[in-house]
């Protein structure tokens, strides 16, 4: 039982707990913004559990998964555009677009590796991101509002800030769930060999292919489905959801998270999002007393320091956090 | 007709500057093994430089020639402070450590030179249009982005060529173990490569500051340009940057040209105006797709110069 | 620890006793691009709101003002997102600014859903003129179709035959270009919608307005886009071979740059800097000495009319911002000296107004500047007031 309580397996049963209770402190904070940021996290954190599936398990490294981000949002969006406000056939399709989409870019894609796989699923994010910006009816560039959010039947209501935000925790921690199962069956020793090395598994007699290409439609899905929830939860999609850096980030939160575990990407979301807002907020906060006007304009420019984390993070503590807490003795 | 004629050399020009970007990509990529995707932060400094300098001296070829060496130490800097660790290492690496790179110039810059980016005014002896043929008038400027670019692709094949480093830079491409191996200072010749791919970064970027703009993040949209020409040419190949760089320039021009015009014969005018950006747009991500498919070394691999 | 700060937090919350009935100070979110090449506009916008501030003591119906400033990058999601965390974290009575149409479209939302007020101070797209009208949403600048159209006006009175319209791919750009084909009686021969904001070169276009010999070319490209276009323009041996007609592209930010590229360029505008009222002598005057070496622009004068507005109402209320309709009713009076002469609202919110031709001439000291040739229009109201449900 000791083995349990590890630095680890504490930190993240309190971030776990933490997410549970945020709408309630957010109440009694008056502070509502917290759980827009926080809803906003969770949804991010979906995106990246899905890209880590083929990311730190497949070790497919594809740089075009933002796409299926811009694809089950647009879904969602066009849908209400056209007056189709049911959730009932807004997200179902959103998940089938998405499926569809990983299914023929990957069928191309998985033909190709490293370097050349990068480029290529960037390739396709960005032909995508083409595509629905060159969609005049649906905003085009500008991109489009979602006036209303997609409608389930009572008293399921997405416009209740709550509600909405344990929906997606709910779809979050169901999918952390879902790839566990999946990395600890035997499809996902496939995988995990495949990443190890290919040849062997081919040698072995699996067709790694199809076992890459299952892989990376299932994480295609997923990710549509956080796309969907975007959509609703900010009542706008652009263009700019699918651009190539906006798959960076995700690529970041799995990284700084760490690759060897299903909670990685979450804990990489929640640092870089809480990273993001909190940073400037706290370097004023204890800048200020010591160093005046300076550290509230040096709050201001704290991005320069998560460029070189970064760098140091892939150079020193190649498993993100996560690895990071392993190592520490309890 | 003319209209023609200009869009062709509009094309020619945007590839010919597209080329020296993938240049120093395929140089990197090809002989230390390198991702680089703050290749086009470089870029960005090299346009920053230039308008900084410009300003300064009160001359614009002066302050081109500053930003170039410029941006060459900070290429060869960033080589040894950064770079050097990610050698050998996985190709995720790169892409990691290098994105970390972006945002950290992003700031630099934003830090340095303020969020509201900066102009490049051309002196008045360029700032006129010339003609070319019968007819004709071109852009005085763009013109000389033409020859320049052409003068700097010269030299590359002579360096590449015909000189001992050039040599070096041939063998690295091919077998880099071996060149270690045989005893040459490795390192140095890392670095003095990062720093030429820097300069020619630098100086497409400078070069298209006047007509476009300097801004921070201008390195991200043109990147991927950039890379796409890389892998169409082959890595490590700069015959093959050229060859690639110039029909992707064709490409993208003559296809925002006409194909509006295209789809507007057989669409609505508003259709057309928005859809045919995009889809011209999309051609250079489909023709990319297309080379890996069938010949996914690119189509001049490594070796052959 | 974290019961630690739900305790201290509730005992905050519980302190500072009930939901406000009485404004301690007034709270306003800005949001405009205060970075990259469209600065300058930001930047303006910015000062005067500032010097508006100053010339009324800082204090809006003798409650003091807090304004905080938010960048949208020039990308209507950054805008959006910075909207809201104006209204949801920061807690702003009023929202001003935008300068672009796609942000604002984007932004209103979140606007409208929590009822917050807002001027915008300059954006006009059609639809919140129209449909999207909203008690809560006022404008002291115009609907986009409004300046282009006085333009239109203008060519018919020059007799140019035949037009070839240039302008970028958003919201705004589209409207400019109806604009005047709804009031130009020529034959427009061609029409070309440019990448907004990426593309900067405009050499295709150009080429293909040369190709189609029209009697002028039309164009609509603001902050530095439009420097680049006067310069292209240029470039491709246009200038003095076909006129050029403009909305929104010259001004007080940009016309420094252009210098003799725009000579003889006209414009439309609701607001020149020499118009004759008392108003604005003081603010153009007030704003070179606070902001030696820069001018006022028709993007200051609008958000100085803004501020001017929101402390009208500030100041007929009371204070008491908690009383919407009384609010919404003080806004709509538009009780105050506005820069612009008189001011008064249509049903939309939209100001009703007039449309004068402006100019670039060389003064006596060599520089270069704007100057009121003639109105175009008086009292001029959008076409889309129609549309909108409010009386």
């Amino acid at each position: 039982m000791t083995g349990w309580f590890t630095a680890r397996n504490i930190a993240i049963a309190a971030l776990l707990a933490a997410l549970l209770l945020l709408p309630v402190f957010a109440e009694l904070a008056g502070n509502r913004f917290l759980l827009t940021l926080f809803t906003r996290i969770v949804i991010l954190a979906l995106a990246a559990t899905s890209l880590n599936l083929i990311l730190g398990y497949g070790g497919m490294m594809s740089f075009g998964h933002a796409a299926y981000l811009g694809i089950g949002g647009y879904a969602v969006g066009m849908l209400a555009h056209e007056e189709v406000l049911t959730g009932f056939v807004q997200w179902p399709v959103a998940l089938a677009a998405s499926a569809l989409f990983a299914l023929i870019i990957g069928a191309l894609s998985l033909r190709t590796r490293g370097v050349y796989f990068i480029m290529i699923t960037l390739a396709f994010a960005q032909m995508a991101y083409y595509i629905i910006a060159g969609l005049a009816r649906y905003g085009g560039d500008d991109g489009l509002t979602i006036y209303k959010r997609s409608q389930f039947v009572a008293p399921i209501d997405l416009s209740n800030k709550v509600q909405f935000y344990y929906i997606c925790l709910a779809l979050l921690f169901g999918s952390i769930y879902l790839i566990w199962r999946l990395v600890n069956s035997r499809f996902g020793m496939v995988i995990q060999g495949v990443r190890s090395n290919d040849l062997r598994m081919r040698a072995i007699g699996f067709p790694t292919y199809r076992y890459k290409l299952v892989c990376f439609v299932i994480a295609g899905t997923i990710c549509g489905l956080a796309g969907a929830l975007l959509a609703n939860h900010t009542d706008f999609v652009s263009p700019a959801m699918l651009y190539w850096t906006r798959s960076g980030d995700l690529i970041i939160m799995v990284v700084l998270g760490g690759m060897s575990s299903p909670f990685g990407p979450l804990i990489g979301a929640v640092a870089l999002l809480v990273f993001e807002e909190m940073l400037p907020f706290m370097i004023k906060l204890l800048g200020t007393p010591l160093f005046g006007e300076a550290a509230v304009r040096g709050a201001e420019y704290w991005q320069i320091v998560l460029g070189p984390l970064l760098l140091l993070v892939v150079l020193f503590a190649r498993g993100g956090i996560v690895g990071l807490l392993s190592k520490v003795r309890s | 007709m003319t209209l023609f004629i200009e869009q062709c050399l509009n094309g020619l020009q945007f590839g010919l500057l597209l080329f020296l970007l993938a240049a120093g990509l395929t140089l990197v990529f090809g002989i230390m093994d390198l991702v680089n995707l703050a290749h086009g932060s470089l870029y960005m400094i090299g346009a920053y430089f230039a308008a900084t300098f410009a300003a300064w001296t009160g001359s614009f070829v002066l302050g081109a020639v500053l930003a170039l060496f410029a941006t060459l130490l900070v290429g060869m800097a960033v080589e040894v402070i950064a770079m050097r660790r990610l050698y050998g290492r996985d190709h995720l690496d790169h892409v990691l450590g290098t994105f970390g790179l972006i945002l950290f110039f992003d700031e630099l810059v934003r830090l340095i030179w303020g969020p509201e980016g900066m102009s490049l005014p051309l002196p008045s002896w360029l700032n006129a249009s010339v003609q070319i043929l019968p007819g004709v008038q071109y852009s005085a400027y763009r013109l000389s982005i033409i020859i320049v670019t052409l003068a700097v692709a010269a030299f590359l094949y002579v360096l590449v060529m015909r000189t001992r480093i050039g040599m070096l830079i041939r063998a690295g491409a091919s077998n880099r173990e071996m060149v270690g191996a045989l005893g040459v200072n490795i390192k140095l010749l890392y670095t003095l490569v990062f720093g030429l791919g820097a300069a020619l970064a630098g100086l497409a970027g400078l070069m298209q500051a006047p007509i476009l703009t300097v801004q921070i993040g201008m390195g991200e949209n043109i990147l991927i340009l950039a890379f796409v020409i890389t892998v169409i040419g082959g890595i490590g190949s700069i015959r093959g940057a050229l060859v690639a760089a110039i029909f992707v320039g064709f490409l993208d021009t003559l296809g925002r040209a006409f194909f509006p015009d295209l789809l507007r014969m057989m669409f609505t005018k508003e259709v057309a105006a928005t859809a045919a950006p995009a889809l011209s747009s999309m051609l250079i991500y489909l023709l990319m797709a297309i080379v890996l498919v069938v010949k996914p070394e690119g189509l001049f691999s490594a070796g052959q110069k | 620890m974290r019961k630690a700060l739900l305790a201290a937090s509730a005992a905050l919350m519980l302190a500072t006793g009930p939901a406000m009935a009485q404004q301690k100070s007034i709270k306003i979110g800005f949001v405009s691009t205060f970075s990259g090449p469209v600065a300058a506009i930001g930047n303006d916008m910015r000062n005067s709101f500032e010097l508006a501030l100053d010339h009324m003591g800082r204090k809006m119906g003798g409650l003091p003002v807090e304004v905080i400033y938010e960048d949208d990058g020039f990308k209507p999601e950054v805008g959006k997102q910075k909207t809201e965390k104006l209204i949801e974290s920061d807690k702003v009575d009023f929202i001003s600014g935008y300068i672009w149409s796609n942000v604002l479209l984007a932004s209103i939302k979140p606007v409208v859903d929590s009822k917050t007020f807002l001027v915008i101070a300059n954006a006009g797209p059609s639809q919140v003129a129209g449909e999207l009208c909203s008690p809560y949403v006022f404008s002291t600048s115009w609907q986009n179709d409004q300046t282009p159209q006085a333009v239109g006006h203008y060519m018919n009175q020059k007799g140019v035959k035949s037009a070839f319209l240039i302008g970028p791919n958003y919201a705004a750009g589209k409207d400019m270009l109806s604009g005047v084909s709804a009031t130009f009686k020529g034959k427009i021969v061609g029409e070309e919608l440019t990448t907004w904001p990426a593309q900067l070169d405009f050499s295709a276009e150009l080429s293909k307005a040369k190709a189609a010999n029209p009697d002028a070319i039309f164009v609509f490209y603001p902050g530095k886009a439009g420097v680049q276009f006067l310069a292209q323009y240029a470039q491709a041996g246009l200038k003095g071979k076909i006129p050029l007609y403009t909305a929104f592209t010259i001004d007080e930010l940009s016309l420094p740059l252009m210098k003799e590229l725009a000579l003889g360029v006209p414009g439309a505008q609701e607001w020149v800097n020499d118009l004759p009222n008392e108003a604005n002598k003081k603010f153009v005057a007030d704003y070179i000495k606070k902001y030696p070496g820069l001018k006022p622009s028709f993007y200051g004068a609008q958000s100085y009319d803004a501020a001017n507005l929101i402390a009208s109402a500030v100041a007929a209320t009371k204070g008491n911002l908690s009383d919407k309709e009384a609010v919404k009713k003080a806004m709509e009076k538009a009780d105050f000296k506005s820069v612009r002469g008189d001011f008064k609202f249509g049903n939309n919110h939209v100001p009703i107004q007039a449309f004068y031709l402006q100019d670039v001439v060389k003064d006596d000291k060599g520089d270069f500047v704007l100057k009121t040739v003639a109105t175009i229009v008086k009292d001029n109201q959008d076409a889309f007031h129609t549309k909108c449900p409010m009386k």
